[in-house]
């Protein structure tokens, strides 16, 4: 179908795997740093994000690299988890999972961040004087109110983490059916000189990224994806 | 006493709140003082809104604050309204006033939606979006929405300042029945000497982060240099109830030892009631007056006679009853007619308001 081959279609299944994890886990992760960016006021929170957004600007080799050496054979990452038994996660699926957690946290933790500023404290306080508890506020209060914020942290997530290439090829480098995700079979293709094959799957790529962005902008026109 | 608070905080480097507050656990206190003296502050250290260290927060007997215990806010069954618009807006009317009835356990459930419903006079509006409600309908279901949770403490932060003076005076009346029908202590964060006139039973004045003094609203009133002044000079209000109808058309207010007769638009409900009445539209007259345009003229005792502004004297009498009124006289007529502690005088009191 569509002229894809095996390796092709083990590539988008790999590929859509990981962006459905990394979607959910961060949206568990990025939710309360969110809230928490979005009522602080100390100097500590300068510092977090910071960090959160360190992969907006870093080279993804840098993070590839670092996060080779923490989880590779010879990482105290690596080397615990080889010391239980257990494999390190250097080319692994999971080593990739994480990189991708991540690396694509800002586009998770940003517009709920804003999203969470404009719903201000309000809200939740009145909900806890009415015998809300934490859970209940969540589900209660704040995720209706926040939908749309919470729509477009999914989305960016989902799609950043399709178009990434540069930490997973440092970290899980390009085995089938594990670590080969799309972006890096189109490399590989490429390297072949197999250009009809890349064309196809850039061509995918690209549009699944137009219509995403396209989605998010008709949903919620006051997340300025430009920033990010 | 039983609502106890003590907090240091340092808000920020120019401002700290300073206060060790003891309060009886029952009727309407007021927190009065300007915007920026902290009130709003001390309202959210005692719903526990904020966690400041060291502050010791409790309500008759449970410790909601004490070294490192910290009882959240959804555990303290306390009623919150706030300043401006607070509803949930995803939910309607409904959704909101039951919101907190839903989560607080039968067992502690006293009052009926649909009898708050009445009382606040919202029932019309149930199955309205909170954004098609006018300001003073939302300030109601908010109040609704807080009795409904059914507090053991209401704290109310400036209820009614967002309203414009029509839909205040449209309002107050609810707020006023609410203090005196809810059967829960309120603690009412205020800027506004109206407010506290019409709905407190104590004052806690507050300036620069720190308590100033505690007072019967009486005694607040009783003193002419109380900061309830500030705005429209001295007043008095008396508490009495509506008596019914005079054969003249007017509606006599008292009790049984002082009768008022108010000229109303319309018959207020019967009940407890209070009556501002301002210093300056008070005179004073040896002996009562016929062929004068003023209708009310009360027997008075003189209790104080006290230098105020430049010239003017605020003479302060005890009715047959007991209450305080006051008027303002110059120090030219109390010298002429010769005033003195301890003499009977007629008050002559010229207008009125009903604010309750």
């Amino acid at each position: 179908m569509l002229g894809l081959s095996p390796t092709d279609w083990q590539a988008i299944e790999v590929t859509l795997r990981l962006c459905v994890y990394t979607t959910l886990i961060l949206l568990v992760i990025a939710t309360p740093i969110a809230w928490w960016l979005a009522g602080n006021r100390s100097p500590a929170r300068v510092v977090v994000q910071a960090i959160v957004a360190l992969p907006l600007v870093l080279p993804p080799t840098v993070l590839g690299f670092y996060l080779l050496i923490v989880l590779g054979p010879r990482g105290w990452i690596g080397s615990t988890l080889e010391s239980l038994g257990l494999n390190h996660l250097a080319f692994s699926f999971e080593g990739i999972l994480i990189a991708s957690v991540i690396y694509s946290m800002p586009f998770a933790v940003q517009p709920l961040t804003e999203a969470f500023s404009n719903l201000g404290r309000r809200p939740t306080e009145v909900a806890s004087s009415l015998g809300a508890g934490l859970v209940d506020r969540f589900f209660t209060v704040i995720l209706p109110l926040t939908k749309g914020g919470f729509v477009v942290a999914a989305t960016l997530t989902f799609a950043h983490t399709a178009g990434e290439f540069g930490v997973i090829l440092m970290l899980g480098g390009s085995i089938p059916g594990e670590t080969q995700v799309l972006s890096v079979l189109i490399y590989d293709h490429t390297e072949a000189m197999n250009y009809e094959s890349a064309h196809r799957l850039s061509f995918l790529l690209l549009m699944f990224s137009f219509i995403t962005l396209s989605v998010i902008y008709g949903i919620n026109r006051r997340f300025a994806i430009a920033k990010l | 006493m039983s609502l106890e608070t003590r907090v240091h905080w340092r808000i920020d480097p120019a401002f700290s709140l300073e206060v060790d507050l003891a309060l009886p656990s029952d009727g309407v206190t007021a927190l009065f003082g300007r915007s920026g003296c902290g009130k709003t502050s001390l309202l959210r250290v005692i719903a526990g809104l904020e966690r400041i260290a060291g502050a010791e927060v409790s309500f008759r007997g449970e410790r909601w604050q004490h070294g490192r215990q910290f009882v959240p806010l959804h555990r303290r069954r306390v009623g919150l309204v706030f300043q401006e618009h607070s509803l949930m807006p995803h939910l309607t009317v409904s959704g909101n006033l039951l919101y907190g009835y839903k989560r607080t356990p039968e067992s502690l459930r006293r009052h009926h939606p649909d009898e708050v419903a009445a009382m606040l006079g919202i029932d019309a509006l149930l199955q309205r979006p909170v954004d098609r409600l006018s300001g003073g309908q939302r300030q109601r279901v908010a109040v609704g929405r807080a009795l409904l949770g059914s507090p053991q403490l209401l704290l109310l932060d400036e209820p009614l300042s967002a309203l414009d003076t029509q839909t205040r005076r449209e309002i107050m009346p609810f707020f006023s029945a609410l203090a005196a029908q809810a059967d829960v202590p309120i603690i009412l964060v205020t800027h506004t000497p109206d407010e506290v006139q019409a709905m407190a039973d104590r004052v806690v004045f507050m300036s620069d982060g720190r308590v100033d003094r505690i007072e019967d609203l009486k005694q607040a009133l009783a003193r002419p240099d109380s900061p309830l002044f500030v705005d429209s000079g001295a007043a008095s209000v008396l508490e009495g109830t509506i008596l019914g109808q005079s054969a003249d058309g007017f509606v006599r207010f008292g009790n049984d030892r002082v009768e008022l007769l108010l000229q109303l638009d319309k018959t207020p409900k019967q009940g407890i009631s209070r009556l501002r009445i301002q210093a300056n539209d008070v005179a004073v007259s040896r002996r009562p007056l016929d062929q004068i345009s003023v209708i009310n003229q009360l027997p008075i005792t003189i209790e104080g006679l006290e230098q105020w502004r430049p010239g003017r004297v605020l003479l302060t009498g005890v009715l047959a009853d007991g209450q305080r009124l006051c008027a303002e006289i110059t120090e030219q007529s109390r010298n002429t007619m010769n005033l003195a502690v301890g003499e009977s005088v007629y008050a002559l009191i010229k207008s009125v308001a009903l604010i309750n």
